[in-house]
Order: structure tokens, then sequence, then C-alpha cells
């Protein structure tokens, strides 16, 4: 047995865009146990039901995070919405899945460049960050904001997307897919790429189970669940399956991401195919909401629960968003037993954490 | 109207004495724990730990609702991803669980103020 140390990994690291420290307990080079720390960047969100009422909270909980913000704002809603029992018009519900997909597809775009960066191939990050500024130009002409959307309110959307933008949309689509053709190549052929990613951070289906992992994290581990499938907004309408991959390394994690951002492009075609032509946005609802419910929306990084409990007046009783990262992490701590000290800052890269969502 | 293949949510109101015993029951049916949390209300604590049915995408929530005083057994050695959910509880609201198969000692967010989201400081 080797002498065992702690080496401190962050909360400043290079490859980590935000705050987590991890207390890395090793034996020679070889990680034996991993304690992580949160807590740097912590907001304290949930607490201003106080202070705001239950509409304010819908921008409140789409501020949560910079990088999947819609979500959050949906997910939040729509738990409100089944607590008054209000049905959301039709169109609003595939606007809801069209800019989710947009979102979904930067996202996915962003982690794959940070995932290049994590492994030394700046042009392979360059190149997918060029990529995805495509999709940000589309969601800032449809909602006018890059990330931040402010569409989602109680009872459906605030803005509309026109029949011009949804053909430049689509345009665009095109666009993108025959861009993420060239990248896939590199991403998931390349032999450089393909020897930083195989056979490492292996997480097994039973493990993803038993440690409550969501999203692309558990899905590249064999295990098919996408909360998109209990048909919110207008999933149940759309034909898809989960992306689904059994190797549970590094590189099944790469490949779910990016199956899945040719899934979105699918999805948008198809929600903007069949979207109604009723001008209806919203749903107007009368007093306060009154009773609870836990809301499941499939984000960039998986499950995320939103937890809302009323009492009849304009504050709530509770909010609580439990977020996809926060849901990963024991995962993180057993994916990085006994893996080589040089390969930490990759894996922790591939389950795609978001600290500030995390914290809340 | 979207078709809807979840249900709705199931919520089981449960005693703290049987938490563990439910827990274990739930993670035999090859439940995964979804979500922990605890909300204050009306000068009790309400516990809500969340498990999916991943097949038929089932929510079914085990509620306990406890004094400010109670102590509530850990269920971090029947579901041991349920660790930070619980540090958690215990750190923004107060609530006394114990034999956490790893405990923050309210340092898991690191903030000054004890207990943020549980009882006010002159109630409790």
């Amino acid at each position: 047995m080797g002498k065992r140390s702690i080496i401190p990994y962050g909360p400043q690291h290079p490859v980590l865009p935000e705050p987590i420290h991890i207390d890395l307990v090793i034996e020679d080079e070889r990680v034996i146990e991993a304690i992580p720390s949160v807590g740097f960047i912590h907001r304290g969100l949930e607490s201003l039901v106080d202070k705001r009422d239950f509409n304010q909270m819908a921008y409140v909980a789409e501020r949560t995070c910079g990088i999947c913000s819609f979500q959050h704002g949906m997910g939040y809603c729509e738990a409100v919405e089944h607590i008054f029992g209000v049905d959301v018009p039709d169109r609003a519900r595939y606007l809801r899945t069209i800019w989710a997909e947009l979102g979904r597809m930067h996202s996915h775009l962003l982690w794959l460049g940070l995932l290049a960066d994590g492994f030394g191939f700046e042009n392979l990050f360059y190149q997918a960050w060029r990529v995805r500024e495509k999709v940000l130009d589309m969601q800032e002409m449809t909602s006018g904001g890059r990330l931040i959307f402010s569409v989602n309110v109680i009872g459906g959307v605030i803005k509309d997307i026109t029949d011009e933008q949804m053909q430049i949309i689509l345009k665009t689509m095109d666009e993108v897919e025959e861009e993420l053709k060239v990248l896939q190549k590199t991403f998931l052929e390349d032999y450089s790429v393909q020897s930083r990613l195989h056979g490492i951070g292996i997480i097994t289906k039973e493990q993803a189970h038993d440690l409550g992992c969501a999203g692309p994290f558990a899905r590249a581990s064999g295990v098919k669940v996408d909360m998109r499938k209990r048909g919110y907004a207008a999933y149940g309408e759309l034909d898809f399956e989960p992306i689904v991959s059994n190797a549970g390394d590094s590189y099944a994690r790469c490949y779910c991401r990016m199956m899945e951002i040719y899934q979105s492009i699918d999805l948008i075609r198809q929600a903007i195919g069949k979207i109604p032509k009723d001008n209806t946005l919203a749903t107007p609802v009368k007093g306060n909401p009154d009773g609870e419910y836990f809301m499941r929306v499939e984000q960039p990084r998986g499950e995320a629960v939103y937890y809302v409990k009323a009492n009849g007046t304009p504050n709530l009783e509770r909010m609580r968003i439990r977020t996809p990262t926060f849901a990963n992490l024991p995962g993180l701590c057993e994916m990085l037993k006994n893996t080589e000290l040089s390969d930490i800052g990759l894996l922790v890269l591939t389950i795609d954490p978001c600290i500030s969502c995390t914290e809340r | 109207m979207a078709e809807t293949i979840c249900p709705e949510n199931i919520l089981e109101e449960i005693p703290v004495d049987i938490l563990l015993d439910k827990s274990l029951e739930k993670k035999k049916q090859g439940l995964r724990l979804s979500q922990a949390c605890a909300a204050y209300v009306n000068d009790k604590y309400e516990l809500s730990y969340s498990f999916a049915n991943d097949e038929t995408y089932e929510l079914t929530t085990l509620r306990v609702v406890i004094d400010k005083d109670t102590v509530v057994p850990s269920i971090t050695e029947i579901v041991p991803s349920a660790v930070f959910y619980e540090n958690e509880m215990k750190e923004l609201f107060g609530i006394n669980i114990v034999m956490l198969s790893m405990d923050y000692e309210d340092r898991l967010y690191r903030i000054e103020q004890e207990a943020p989201m549980g009882p006010k400081k002159e109630e409790a």
C-alpha cells in the first residue's frame, strides 16, 4: 500500500467554470476517495418566496441558472399550473417545447466545447462554440434574450414565434446539423479524443440507478429514463426515444450528448411542423394557488424537480428546486474512485456540472 | 392535450418511526430516490422523500410531519444518494437528522445564519 495523501481540487481550477471543491484522497497517483464541498455561491433563491409572490417567482426560478434558465422557468410554471388546474394553450405548449430544445442544444454544445478545452483540443472548442452561437442567435431572435428569455408566465408564455422566424429556425437547424456532422467525426471518431474518453470514469447501470444519477450521465450507463416521456409541454405529441448507451464511460457521455443535439433538431422540426395556428398564448389565472405539486422536467443535465407548496396566499409556503447536478454529485464521487489523478479534471466535466444551479 | 404518461403524484403520509422501513421497501421495489426536501409549515416540519419509478414515471412521496425537536434517522445507510438532501435539510431548516453517512455539520452551504429556512429565532 502506497502513502496516502489528500489533494485539494478546486474551487478555482482551469477546467471548472464554476466553483466546487473536492478533497481527493490519493494513494500514489490513484484516487481512493473523493469528498465534495459546495457552498461557495449559495444564494438562497428558494427563501425568496417570503418576499416575492408566485408570479414573480417564475422570474426568480428562471435566474437559477444562466444555461438552462428557460427550463427552470417552465418547470416552475408547470408546477403552479398543475396546482391551479389550468390548461396551457396548445400553441404555448409547443413554443415552450421549441425554446426548451434550443436551450438543450446550446447547453450540449457549450459542454462539448468545454470538454474539448478540457482535453486540450482548442480548435475543437472554438468550433463547438461557433456552432452554439447560431443557436444563441435563434434564442435572441425569438425571445430578445440570448440566455435569459423571461417568456414563461403562469398559464403560458408572453411571446410568440412568427412564421418567418420559424422558417429561419428551420434553415438554421439545417446548417447546425451539417456542421454537427463535421464536429461529430472528431468528437466520436478521432483517435486522440477516444484515447482520452474510452474506458475512463465508468459508472455501471446499477450504480447509476442506486446513486440517483440523472440525465445523460445516467443514460450513458444504460438507464433509459427521460422526463420528456412524461409528456409535459408538447412532448407527448412528438415522436422520440431516449438516447441510451451501455458503456457507462466518458465516451458514452459524449456520445449521448452529441446524439441528443440531433434529437433536439428533430424535435424542433416536429414541433414547428405541428404547432397550432391559434394565437392564444396564455390562459389567465385568477386568485392564488392552494395545494402542492412535484413537477419533473428533463433539463440538459437531466431530471429537475420543482416542488411548490401554496396556501392560497400570494406568497408560496415553499418552492424547492432539485437540480440535476445536485442528483449527480453522489455519482461523481463514485466515478472518481480508482481513477488516475491526471483524469480528474476531465472526469468532473463529464457530468456537465452546473454549480450555480446546484446551490441556488 | 398532451398525452400524459405519468399518473398524478402519489403522497403517502407516514410516521417518522417507519421512515427507514418504508425507504427500504421502496428501494426493494427498485425505485430511485428522486428528491428529498423539507418545509416548515405551521410550526411543524414536513419532510418529503420522493421515489421514482423510471419505467412507469410514477412518483411516490413519503411525507413525514414532525415537531421541531423530533429526532429523524438518516436514510443514507439504505439510500446513499440521500446524503446531500439530508445535509441540506439539517443545515437550512435545523432538523435533527442523525446517523448520516457523511455529516457536513452544517457546513454544506457555508452560510453564517443558523437554519435560515427553519423556525424564526424567537420561535426556536
